[in-house]
């Protein structure tokens, strides 16, 4: 019978020929990960079901990204737990800091997932490796301490929706526009339980931190995973990272989708979605004049060098607008230094904005740049839950870079058309 | 196993956030993030809520973030079953996980009231409202999740699994 790539994926972990949607299946897991806030509660339930060595130490990762550089004691303790852990269970891939950043921005980085793998983190942005035609999806920490233990886990078999956009994006419209134009059709609960496969000509044209940052966004919709079809561009990613080589599933002709869906893209404006939802969203120019107080540009969602640039290239020469906290949070230490090398850090500072470490900064109302009450961020983020970066009645939206960028100089949302 | 008491209603797409902010996950500690356990939604239930009372809540509930910390500190605080019209994918595994059940009946979150009293019945699936006496019966759970629910969760369903060596 017909399959879809994610089908294929989780069959060849669970020693199947065959799965389709709604089967209950035990798979192998190639990596496991877990980050600040949620190792150490996966590190108790390992402990607490005995075992004594984790499944393997070479498949498990944990970053310290949320809470890094530690804000207080406690997130400190919570590092420290973690660290020891690591240590005393000789993981290599353990980050520290001056190595660590973005959880979800260092692991493709550094060539820890391949097309074909099965990766399940302690969070829930994990479904972003789906990106390189991985199956990826993020669980809580006990799932992922017994995944420690015993390096499998259960998962029910997900039916699929597939996206189809058609057409090509046009100047400063990307991978953020098209799943922030996904969730406002599909619903913050549109694909819970399912998978969303990213197809068509317009995806097939866009570079990987374009498929990260889409398939980064799939939880958004409820979803269990999203994945992209690798292809050339997928290959000359992993190229020169890994000594392992991927597998490169593709879905069959016929396979099954639960719903297929047409994405015109060409004619596609700017996405912004609108306080509190993810699903809340306009084409820029239906916004009425939105002023803000800060603009946050970073996360694993839009943190990646290209992100970087394509802020870079709208801001150089010009300056942030006055009264405006313009935040830059580069996803690991690779795309800071290569960010000094390019000149962009220059040119965010030059324009008056401010350079954070590699972590989650604001993303999640952590620290480095927190809102008061009342106040407006625009972010390249994933989430703007009410109180998500701060007070209960803080406002957040969600955007693309050119957008955060042209929204820093002008002082209010504004589209990249409007510089 | 009959669970009893006061409903606790929530609306729909309730996220992680909303259960716990963020700025509470410095610790992990269950009986700590209880303390923060809905605060920015309704400041007064860490300090109201008794043990043995019921969540109610709509569509979508627990979305967002893969925090475990958002079950662990509702059951820490006393919340002893979820009733909701539907849950996000992430919590409702967890939920599970931690023993904590979750019974979905659109039903029985549209009936129940807020400040009313609810009896859950985990293993028959059935909600009662105490104030009308009306019963509601919720969808099945795969029995393989009722397992891990009547062994208190996942960890203690593993350790079974592996005493009877499964």
């Amino acid at each position: 019978m017909a399959m879809t790539i994610t089908e294929k994926i989780l069959a060849a972990h669970a020693g199947r020929e065959q799965v389709s949607a709604g089967e209950l299946i035990e798979v192998d897991v190639d990596l496991a990960l877990a980050n600040d806030i949620t190792a150490p509660m996966a590190i108790r339930m390992f402990n607490e079901l005995g075992a004594k060595e984790v499944f393997n130490r070479d498949l498990v990762a944990l970053v310290p990204d949320h809470f890094v550089p530690n804000k207080d004691i406690a997130s400190a303790e919570q590092v420290k737990l973690m660290r020891e852990f690591a240590r005393k269970q000789r993981i290599r891939n353990f980050f520290e800091l001056g190595e660590t950043g973005v959880e979800h921005v260092i692991l493709p980085e550094k060539g820890l997932v391949l097309p074909g793998d099965v990766v399940i983190g302690a969070d829930s942005h994990t479904c972003t490796y789906g990106a390189l035609g991985a199956f990826s999806a993020g669980m809580g920490s006990t799932d992922v301490g017994a995944i420690l233990a015993t390096g499998r886990t259960w998962l029910k078999t997900p039916a699929a929706i597939k996206l189809i956009y058609e057409g090509a994006c046009g100047p400063h419209v990307g991978g953020k526009d098209l799943i922030l134009y996904t969730l406002g059709l599909l619903g913050v609960a549109g694909a819970v339980y399912k998978t969303l496969e990213f197809t068509g000509e317009a995806v097939d044209r866009l570079p990987m931190s374009h498929r990260f940052t889409m398939a980064n966004m799939a939880v958004e919709a409820g979803a269990k995973n999203g994945i992209f079809v690798p292809d050339e561009t997928a290959r000359a990613y992993i190229e020169g990272r890994s000594t392992r080589s991927g597998r490169f599933y593709r879905s069959d002709p016929d396979a099954v989708y639960e719903r297929e869906i047409r994405i015109p893209v060409d004619a596609m404006e700017p996405q912004v979605a609108l306080p509190h939802s993810p699903d809340n969203v306009r084409p820029i120019s239906a916004l009425n004049t939105v002023p803000l107080d800060q603009v946050f540009l970073g996360s694993c969602t839009n943190g990646r060098l290209e992100d970087l640039r394509e802020a870079a290239s709208l801001i150089r020469g010009r300056r942030v607008a006055p009264g405006i906290r313009f935040i830059v949070i580069p996803g690991s230490p690779l795309i800071y230094r290569e960010a000094v090398k390019e000149g962009l850090i220059e040119t965010f500072l030059d324009a008056g904005g401010v350079i954070g470490p590699p972590c989650c900064g604001p993303c999640l109302g952590g620290h480095m740049g927190i809102l008061a009450e009342g106040e407006k961020a625009l972010s390249t983020s994933n989430r703007n839950f009410v109180g998500r970066m701060g007070h209960p009645k803080s406002e957040v939206y969600l955007a693309n870079p050119a957008v955060a960028a042209a929204s820093a100089i002008t002082g209010y949302i504004a589209s990249p058309d409007a510089l | 196993m009959e669970t009893r008491g006061r409903v606790w209603k929530f609306g729909d797409h309730v996220d992680t956030d909303l259960i716990i902010p963020a700025r509470f996950l410095n610790v992990s500690d269950p009986e700590e993030l209880a303390k923060s356990c809905f605060i920015d939604l309704r400041p007064e239930f860490a300090r109201e809520v008794r043990s043995g009372d019921i969540a109610v809540a709509g569509v979508n509930f627990g979305c967002g973030s893969s925090r475990e910390h958002a079950p662990w500190a509702m059951k820490a605080a006393g919340i002893a079953a979820v009733v909701a019209k539907s849950c996000a994918r992430i919590f409702y595994r967890n939920a599970f996980n931690i023993g904590l059940p979750v019974l979905e009946s659109e039903e029985a979150a549209d009936m129940l009231q807020d400040g009313g009293r609810a009896a859950v019945d985990i293993f028959r699936g059935a909600i009662r409202d105490m104030d009308t006496k009306r019963v509601f019966f919720a969808k099945p759970v795969p029995e393989f999740m009722m397992e891990i629910i009547q062994s208190g969760g996942l960890l203690p369903y593993i350790r079974e699994k592996q005493a009877r060596g499964v």
